[in-house]
């Protein structure tokens, strides 16, 4: 069955032709002084509304390779910790920005998931110490932060694409302790992707619509590292490479 | 209802068993399964699949059919619920639809996968002994106890998680219905007039047991309120969904289940 297209993202061009050219003049990096350093100061400094990841550490054009995603747990966590800090960004400045007509309850709604994301990605920063891939740089220059449809419309792709990618990456996870952190994500996500839908259409089965979870099983889709990266690609500086696990 | 079956049951835990099964075939289902228009497919390609490799892992079956008596709660709950004459509104209906459609399809694919070794429906009492006496006739108590399965059933899932490790085709339909789970328990949560995500341990009118843990900071080894001082400490716990084992679990769905029908 074919699904209703309602991610604007999905027409999306796919990687392919560019990746293979990135990857082949790719930089691998490997901050390690840079980042570990970085992070004490971020952790140190960071305040409600100045979220430094925003001006990132990596530089836009460079390219940031994740590596085969499946062969070992630093790049499933560095794929997690590129898309949580793309949604942190995000949340940020819509946070920062309120829409136009935006409400109370809204508000709390997007400064609540600001949050939860900014803890996501500096928990993934913790973890991987060293081997963390630099601070992203985002690039929103697409989204309209003073509407509301504009706003919300990216929150909802953003979810719908983060849960998919750790429906996707669990398996390739070696370490237990891993996998039950992301799963303890990825469930937080799928709440922000219900809760989000839902402000957009109230009135439906927008929260866990047939665009996301398949009618005849119930199961939510899944994207592999490649698909992801090719949705994401336009709202990051960097070139974002990464291959599907073959595990 | 006998509890300590089921939990006697769910605990023969055969490491061995998923050891035993050969890497490659586990690849090879592994690579059909992550395609999407695979796992679309239905229930059949799934069971096809599990039929073939998994006859032999009790484990794995163990925890399907764990996964399968809560979702046979959870379907008969909101087929219970809907069809009780002007209790949901219409309003609430189309969440109540759409949940019910995403329960009765979990339990039609876990019962194919399953196939012989799927355990019966239980009988269930929804009451919990009298315990919530309008559950059918107060949308209120409805709302909380859809509330109670679903964070229960996101909890479920994820205490499973590791268990499935070796079978990593089982892992990925257990994470997409996880999330799927999730996304009902945010939306029934809402209607209730709560925050969408778990603040803290607060139990909102619910038993306690459902919520024991969600208070936790301190993930993968990082104490996160103390890493992050400038953060509000209830948005730390909400960050997080805990896990419950599977005697937790039981713990709070067991005054459900009147009979197990085995």
């Amino acid at each position: 069955m074919e699904k209703p297209q309602t991610d604007p993202m999905a027409t999306v061009e796919g990687l392919s032709g560019k990746a293979s050219a990135a990857l082949g003049r790719r930089v691998f990096m490997r901050y390690i002084g840079a980042t570990a350093a970085a992070g004490v100061a971020l952790s140190a400094c960071h305040s409600e509304l100045v979220d430094p990841a925003v001006t990132g550490s990596g530089r836009a054009g460079d390219a940031i390779d994740l590596g085969d995603i499946g062969s070992n747990d630093v790049n499933v966590l560095n794929y997690a910790y590129a898309l949580e800090q793309l949604e942190a960004a995000f949340y940020t400045q819509a946070a920062m920005m309120p829409y136009s007509g935006i409400t109370d309850a809204e508000r709390k709604i997007l400064t609540d998931i600001r949050d939860h994301e900014i803890v996501h990605r500096e928990l993934f920063k913790a973890a991987l110490g060293s081997a963390a891939i630099p601070g992203l740089t985002p690039n929103f220059s697409s989204i309209n932060f003073n509407s509301r449809a504009s706003v919300l419309g990216t929150a909802r792709v953003f979810e719908n694409i983060g849960v998919s990618a750790y429906n996707g990456a669990g398996q390739y996870i070696r370490t237990p302790d891993y996998l039950v952190l992301a799963g303890k994500i990825v469930s937080v996500e799928a709440r922000h992707a219900a809760i989000i839908a839902t402000l957009l259409e109230p009135m439906g089965t927008a929260f866990a619509g047939d665009n996301v979870i398949f009618p005849s099983t119930g199961l939510e889709e899944i994207r592999n590292p490649e698909e992801v990266l090719s949705l994401v690609k336009p709202y990051v500086q960097e070139i974002l490479n990464g291959r599907n696990g073959r595990r | 209802m006998n509890l300590q079956n089921i939990l006697t049951e769910i605990e023969k835990v055969d490491g061995d068993a998923l050891g035993r099964i050969e890497h490659m075939s586990r690849r090879s289902i592994f690579q059909s399964l992550l395609k999407k228009t695979v796992a679309g497919a239905g229930a059949a390609a799934f069971a096809g699949v599990l039929n073939k490799t998994y006859a032999q892992s009790s484990s794995v079956a163990d925890v399907l059919n764990y996964a399968l008596t809560l979702e046979y709660l959870e379907a008969e709950f909101y087929n219970m619920s809907l069809a009780a004459p002007g209790l949901i509104p219409m309003a609430a209906m189309p969440y109540y639809q759409q949940i019910a459609k995403h329960e009765n399809a979990h339990v039609a694919l876990l019962k194919s996968a399953l196939g012989s070794a799927a355990v019966p429906k239980p009988t269930f009492d929804f009451t919990a002994g009298g315990a919530f006496g309008t559950v059918f006739t107060n949308v209120q108590t409805n709302y909380a106890l859809a509330n109670a399965f679903e964070d229960t059933g996101v909890r479920a899932y994820k205490g499973q998680a590791t268990n499935l490790m070796s079978a990593p085709a089982i892992l990925t339909v257990a994470l997409q219905i996880h999330s799927v789970e999730a996304r009902h328990a945010a939306q029934i949560r809402y209607l209730r007039g709560y925050p969408g995500w778990i603040v803290n341990a607060q139990e909102n009118g619910l038993p306690q047991a459902i919520y024991s843990g969600e208070d936790n900071v301190t993930q993968g080894g990082v104490n996160l309120a103390a890493a992050f001082p400038n953060i509000n400490q209830l948005r730390i716990t909400e960050a997080f969904d805990e896990p419950l084992t599977m005697q937790q679990v039981l713990a709070i769905a067991g005054p459900f289940i009147k009979s197990l029908n085995r």
